[in-house]
């Protein structure tokens, strides 16, 4: 794939629209260049499903992840304890999975002064045509603008993560390039990918080929 | 059907209710089963319903019975502890003979427990969702997909036996995401007062009034009024039973399990089945009533069964009542929150002769 991505990548999205694979992915395409990348995981919503799954998966790459104290335990707690200046001084690249919605882009705010005014960070906004409440390209701006508001930035690109999990095909990619495109243009900027696994992507232009690792444990095997 | 959505689990319970013809949710917020009332909450207003998010767990289940004992079709949600909390009110709506919804996405116990997906709450929901003589109907979908079907079944189940029907769900089929459509020629029969003769809507002095209550001052009045609803219980055990098999025709080694976890045990039998051994999966969809006919036909080649849940056997004793006790019933499972692997499954299959 031939993206640039900054040194600072900013990942959202309605929740269920697939963030956490395509961070996953991201930080492992970056990891091919660089070996320090730094993946944070700052969903304070979704107590499943989550980076903080992939410790293992990123150890063997070379990335590093951190994670909120409590995550992945029986406590329900949106604690952020860690110092996310430190991270990006040490890291060259940094991709931050941001919780669903606005109420998971308010972990944002805690951070606005490390990350207010960076010239090297974008916020990226995941969508899926086959989520409820995003199936529109309407009601994904909408959205984006609520998740802008309480994240206090401002979005740079759409990543289409279309997909109906297990059953998604080519035909699923294909139908939702066109919504992708006009969410982009709705909300005043750009379509930059479109992500799915390598086999549906035949045809499509600026494709980034990803594998699937968020998934329940019994396809696992 | 409607076109497919993703989405998750608990959405699709709480989509599903407003097409099932749900009028009233009162809830009170929990993990792992929040996304139902933070979905209510957009949607009810938008169709005419009612969303209210009450001040408690109780104070949710005795606005349902308030609701349920007018006819209109209610629901409740909450997890394990919070459906503890509820069990007051349920006995109740069951001692007054009112059809409601209650939902349990369940999670770790006992007492607060944690957040992660468990299914200890089989015998709560089973034998003693409350005090008294009752039952209610209890539904254990294993998909997202199945999760919406389920609604309404559940509904119309309760309204035509007129008792509460529970969809015992688990917090991972609560918070994964998996394709779904839902049924758009669905016929909503039974949605408010209008086949209920026992509603409480007021008799505008057409009719005798209606009472709502579970309260009775001869011993005799209450014992009849139990037999009655006992005689019912015969007639659900011999009609609504639901249960899923697969692969058990030839199985030597029969699986059962519910939920989520029937999930994992048919990774296992696929894996097993690879490895030459016959086995299959017995998955019941009401688990009150049991589908003890259904077991015993899934059982019929079977030398042993395997009851594999996220408790410490909750379901076996079912599963050895079912069967008479006339096939060895073992168990392998994982509690706490912690979910069993597949290959956990198997290797118990293994050690239970299933490689020979």
């Amino acid at each position: 794939m031939n993206f640039e991505f900054p040194k600072i990548t900013v990942i959202t999205g309605h929740y269920g629209c697939g963030k956490t694979n395509v961070s996953v992915n991201i930080a492992l395409e970056l990891a091919k260049k660089s070996d320090r990348v730094s993946v944070v995981d700052l969903d304070i919503v979704n107590p499943y499903f989550r980076t903080a799954d992939f410790g293992e998966l990123f150890g063997s790459s070379g990335v590093k992840l951190i994670t909120p104290m409590y995550a992945n335990s029986n406590l329900d707690i949106p604690a952020l304890s860690f110092d996310l200046a430190g991270v990006i001084n040490e890291s060259e690249y940094v991709v931050i999975d941001v919780g669903g919605d606005p109420e998971g882009a308010a972990a944002l705010g805690r951070y606005s002064d490390v990350l207010g005014k960076r010239e090297d960070l974008a916020l990226y906004y995941v969508v899926n045509k086959y989520r409820y409440l995003t199936s529109t390209p309407a009601e994904a701006v909408e959205l984006l603008r609520e998740i802008e508001a309480a994240g206090t930035i401002s979005c740079s690109g759409i990543i289409n993560n279309s997909n109906l999990g297990k059953l998604t095909d080519a035909e699923t990619v294909a139908k939702s390039v066109d919504y992708a495109k006009e969410a982009a243009q709705a909300a005043g900027t750009s379509l930059l990918f479109t992500c799915s696994e390598e086999k549906n992507l035949g045809g499509i232009e600026n494709a980034f080929p990803v594998k699937i690792y968020v998934k329940p444990i019994w396809d696992m095997e | 059907m409607s076109e497919l959505t993703l989405m998750k689990g608990n959405e699709a319970l709480a989509e599903a209710a407003i097409r099932a013809g749900c009028k009233c949710f009162f809830g009170y917020p929990i993990t792992p089963q929040t996304e139902i009332s933070a979905y209510l909450s957009k949607r009810m207003p938008k169709v005419g319903g009612v969303f209210l998010q009450a001040e408690s767990e109780v104070a949710a289940i005795n606005m349902v019975y308030g609701c349920a004992g007018s006819g209109i079709r209610c629901m409740t949600s909450s997890s394990s502890p919070g459906i503890s909390l509820k069990t007051e009110g349920i006995s109740y709506i069951a001692g007054a003979d009112l059809p409601c919804v209650i939902i349990n996405v369940q999670r770790g116990g006992p007492g607060l427990g944690g957040i992660q997906p468990s299914q200890a709450d089989y015998w709560q929901v089973t034998r003693a969702l409350g005090h008294g003589d009752f039952h209610v109907l209890v539904f254990a979908p294993s998909t997202v997909q199945e999760m919406a079907d389920t609604v309404q079944k559940a509904f119309d189940l309760a309204d035509k036996y007129r008792m509460p029907a529970v969809i015992l769900a688990d917090g991972l089929l609560g918070q994964m995401m998996e394709p779904v459509a839902f049924d758009e020629d669905a016929e909503i029969k039974m949605s408010d007062a209008s086949n209920k003769p026992w509603a409480a809507t007021g008799h505008k002095n057409q009719r005798k009034h209606n009472i709502i209550n579970s309260l009775y001052l001869q011993a005799e009045e209450l014992e009849e009024k139990i037999r009655n609803r006992f005689e019912r219980y015969e007639q659900v055990k011999a009609n609504e039973t639901m249960a899923e098999c697969y692969k058990t025709e030839d199985a030597e080694i029969v699986v059962a399990a519910y939920g989520s976890t029937a999930r994992l045990a048919k990774s296992a039998v696929e894996l097993a089945r690879k490895e030459g051994i016959k086995a299959g999966v017995f998955r019941p969809i009401t688990l009150w009533p049991y589908p003890v006919n259904e077991l015993n036909e899934a059982c019929k080649n079977a030398k042993k069964v395997l009851v594999t849940e996220m408790s410490m056997g909750q379901m076996v004793d079912d599963v050895k009542l079912a069967l008479n006790c006339r096939i060895p019933v073992e168990f392998v499972g994982r509690t706490g929150g912690v979910i069993p692997s597949p290959a956990e499954i198997l290797n118990k299959i293994k050690e239970m002769g299933g490689d020979k």
